[in-house]
């Protein structure tokens, strides 16, 4: 196995970097992009990012971004989002789809191509909007419709129209609810929170962080070169600067309340329901040279996992937990030579959660089958500049925030960091970057 | 922010009510479009000597029907009236009235060029009259000047000549439609070698063109989002300059637009950080190599009467407008990737010249820009590099838009072109200070006011 991936890695001839990124400001539904569209905020997006390193006209390799929360219409989502940005017509892209963990998803496969040689550059990203979510109509008023349109005689006609019930006519509103267990993503947290024990006071004390880390980062001028505004909006409208443990502790609980446990999940330190997106600038070494372009960081490796929340005893949220073992072994490293933790806080009891499996040698051995605990992260090193809980978290646009806020991270102070992004179905990705230096 | 009366004016029948009532009637001004010829109509070089039998044979290579006396109604483009043998006062008469005779025969949009020398270089008290008379008659003649015709000068300082590089650059602007709102002004020259360097720095060799004088370039310009910004960027980047659209993170949204209009890059900072100019030169260095241009352009007003100015008026205006001018000039000149034939613009204003009730912070600032330009261009002199600053009359933005409109229609009304100038006639002025043609161009300011009486 080792050897195998040590083959792999030899015969790869290329690097695949990081050379910048760009998002717009994330907005909390029904704020400031109430009326915006995954297209427009896509192109939005990838046009702040043309003027930062000046792309207007030029071609690049392939463009792969998508939203979890996706229209029918946009079925071509990504490439009519080229055709309306300052790009070249003649860039390809293609839409990706793994819920939270699309932005990931999506550089982890340009970086791919840029490593095979089959591109030079790529942009990688995604987009969300809670706001201007698709309603579809009722499955009987959609099969009446579709029955409609191939019957041929006006008798036919009636014959169909007349099977139309009344209750047909309410549309269905988008949910996050996991399709197998009817369950919402909170109500599954609720149960892995409540498992492993975390308590009230933790999940705040990491929402506090969160929003304090991010706030301390705006204030230092870190987003001056990763963010252009939009719609009015310059800053995370998400984001509480003055936000304390005592306002967070305020919050009534709004999941996990029929559970046995007391419930400790707020809105306080959930994310909100957020609309946004999110590009990065990804490229070969040689691409970056070539153009004068920075190199923000290398982008090392990553793995997917899966895990059986409807059967098994896994929690929903928990596949990066199973997906980072995987990593660090195939490319030899522990815990101890990462120096910045991005871990997505869909929800604090996500971060917890997965802080407390890897700390803990009994899980570690009989689930993950290790030989024991994996090891525990310094809190110091953990999403230093802010995650979810104080940005926002539209799905597929977080992907893109953290891999170009690790990156830059990196170029500024060096080392090597560690993403870890979980998704609905039970799934997570995991990546590797390090800095270049 | 369009002027609708002059839109109405310029229809037959309010055209001729205008006329008969003896209201202002301005018209639509020309200006340049990339390809234009010289002078579309014969061109007028009177004077005698050698300087203007010199200059009558360069305007013949540029495809410019020369005369070098008035035909009887035969219409003119231009008339450039060369003075440099101007000894006593008595030597302007004739050339002046044969200009009076000249002008009647001038096209809308025509111009008037007089090449004098400075009357600050001689001693003889004869000359210096007849020098400085030349200014007055100019300036007189610009104000009599209608359909949108004006009338400037270019002054010969030492030993300059009437074909010198920067002379010819000089005219070439004047003449053509990038002067379009500039009038009775007065452009000092001085004598550059060939190709446009002043002193020993060998400008590198101009990949330029007349349409695309500053290909190869980089340039920086401040406050780019919008309005005067905007458009800079936008004809820099017309006559071929790689433009670096600088402005504060806030006006990221309309800076993209701007950079991805011009094919430039966007660089969101506030030019009052301690590394602003750090980072701009980081930028410029790692994408371009070299920086050729600055653009100065950001700038804010915070109006109140001295009388109730507060000190968060008055620091924020000196601090954007030219402290951090000061600062970023500092930094670039200690930078090996600021370009050793640079070119540094700043934009004053007219309030800093004349000074503007309301606006005793934002005149400090712009008056400061005249006095900052003055110094650093004697520290250049005979370098290749140079700083100029430009001073906007009422031109038409945003901010003006904000003026109540009675008092609006009354500063356009106000200059002898009777309106007010447009984004764009501030962008050519600094794109014609950006190009090689203004090497000899060094610690000047440059009003575009279309000869406004305040100020003046």
């Amino acid at each position: 196995m080792a050897d195998q991936a040590g083959a792999q890695h030899a015969s790869s001839p290329r690097t695949a970097v990081v050379i910048g990124g760009n998002r717009i400001p994330f907005a909390r539904s029904g704020g400031a992009y109430a009326y915006s569209s995954n297209k427009d905020m896509l192109i939005a997006a990838l046009d702040g990012l043309v003027a930062r390193f000046g792309l207007q006209g030029e071609r690049i390799g392939e463009v792969a971004a998508g939203a979890v929360l996706k229209h029918s219409r946009d079925f071509n989502l990504t490439r009519e989002a080229v055709l309306g940005s300052a790009l070249s017509p003649e860039t390809p892209a293609y839409d990706l789809q793994q819920a939270c963990a699309t932005g990931l998803e999506t550089v982890v496969g340009l970086s791919n191509k840029i490593r095979l040689g089959q591109i030079e550059s790529g942009i990688a990203g995604g987009v969300d909007s809670a706001s201007d979510a698709p309603i579809a109509v009722s499955e009987g008023l959609r099969r009446v419709l579709l029955d409609l349109s191939r019957a041929k005689t006006t008798q036919q006609k009636l014959r169909t129209l007349a099977t139309l019930r009344p209750k047909d006519l309410s549309p269905n509103a988008p949910t996050t609810g996991e399709p197998r267990t009817g369950l919402s993503m909170g109500e599954h947290q609720a149960l892995t929170t409540a498992a492993w024990e975390i308590t009230r006071e933790a999940q705040d004390e990491l929402a506090f962080r969160s929003h304090r880390n991010l706030a301390a980062a705006y204030e230092r001028g870190f987003f001056t070169d990763l963010l252009t505004p939009y719609r009015g909006l310059t800053k995370d409208a998400n984001l509480r600067a003055d936000t304390s443990l005592e306002k967070l502790a305020t919050l009534r609980p709004v999941f996990g309340k029929s559970l046995d446990t007391p419930a400790t999940m707020t809105a306080g330190n959930s994310t909100p329901l957020t609309d946004g997106a999110a590009v990065v600038l990804l490229g070969s070494e040689e691409y970056a040279t070539a153009n004068n372009l920075p190199m923000l960081a290398n982008i090392v490796d990553a793995e997917a996992a899966a895990v059986d929340f409807v059967h098994g005893d896994e929690g929903l949220l928990m596949a990066p937990v199973h997906a980072l073992p995987r990593l660090l072994e195939r490319n030899g490293l522990t815990l101890e030579d990462f120096d910045f933790f991005e871990i997505h806080e869909a929800f604090a009891g996500t971060v917890l959660g997965s802080l407390a499996a890897w700390e803990d040698a009994d899980y570690c051995k009989r689930v993950l089958g290790l030989d024991g605990a994996l090891g525990s992260i310094d809190r110091a090193k953990l999403n230093v500049n802010g995650s979810s809980l104080a940005a926002g978290h539209p799905f597929a646009a977080t992907g893109g925030r953290i891999v170009a806020s690790l990156a830059k991270t990196l170029s500024e102070r060096g080392g090597r960091g560690l993403i870890s992004v979980c998704a609905a179905g039970g799934q997570g990705v995991v990546a590797i970057l390090e800095a270049r230096n | 922010m369009g002027d609708s009366y002059l839109d109405l004016v310029n229809t037959p029948l309010p055209g001729r009510i205008a006329k008969a009532l003896g209201l202002p009637r301005p018209s639509v001004l020309r200006r340049y479009t990339p390809g234009e010829a010289v002078a579309a109509q014969p061109v007028l070089v009177t004077g005698s000597g050698a300087g203007a039998e010199a200059l009558a044979d360069v305007l013949l290579g540029w495809d410019v029907e020369v005369r070098r006396h008035v035909l009887p109604g035969e219409k003119l483009g231009a008339a450039v009236v060369v003075l440099d043998r101007a000894a006593s006062p008595e030597d302007l008469a004739a050339p002046m009235l044969e200009l009076g005779q000249a002008v009647r025969l001038l096209v809308p949009g025509g111009r008037v060029v007089g090449l004098l020398r400075s009357s600050a270089d001689t001693a003889d008290p004869a000359e210096a009259a007849a020098r400085q008379g030349i200014d007055g008659a100019l300036r007189s003649m610009a104000h009599e000047l209608r359909g949108g015709a004006t009338a400037n000068g270019i002054v010969l300082r030492g030993n300059a000549t009437t074909t010198d590089p920067t002379t010819l650059g000089a005219l070439r602007f004047l003449l053509s439609g990038r002067s379009a709102y500039v009038d009775g002004q007065f452009i000092e020259v001085t004598s550059t070698p060939a190709g446009g360097v002043a002193g020993a720095a060998a400008r590198p060799a101009a990949e330029g063109t007349p349409d695309r004088p500053l290909a190869g370039r980089t340039a920086v310009v401040t406050g780019a989002a919008r309005g005067i910004g905007a458009k800079i960027a936008e004809v820099l980047a017309r006559d071929g300059a790689r433009v670096v659209a600088v402005d504060v993170p806030a006006a990221g949204e309309q800076l993209a637009r701007v950079a991805n209009t011009v094919g430039g890059t966007a660089l969101q900072l506030d030019i009052t950080a301690p590394d602003a100019a750090t980072r701009i030169l980081d930028h410029v260095g790692q994408r371009y190599g070299v920086l050729d241009i600055v653009v100065h352009n950001a700038g804010i007003t915070r109006d109140k009467l001295l009388a109730n100015m507060d000190a968060a008026r008055w620091d924020s205006v000196i601090a954007v407008n030219i402290a951090s001018q000061l600062h970023m000039n500092e930094r670039l000149l200690a930078s090996p990737v600021f370009s050793d034939t640079g070119r540094i613009i700043s934009l004053a204003s007219t309030s800093g010249i004349a000074g503007n009730r309301g606006q005793s912070n934002y005149a400090a600032s712009k008056a400061g820009v005249i006095g900052m330009v003055r110094a650093q261009a004697a520290a250049f002199d005979d370098g290749g590099r140079t700083i100029n600053a430009v001073a906007p009359g009422f031109i038409e933005t945003d901010m003006t838009a904000k003026i109540p409109p009675l008092t609006r229609q009354v500063a356009r009304r106000l200059s002898s072109l009777q309106q007010g100038g447009l984004p764009v006639d501030v962008a050519e002025t600094v794109a014609f200070l950006a190009s090689d043609a203004a090497a000899g161009v060094n610690g000047q300011v440059l009003r575009v006011c279309g000869q406004n009486l305040v100020g003046a």
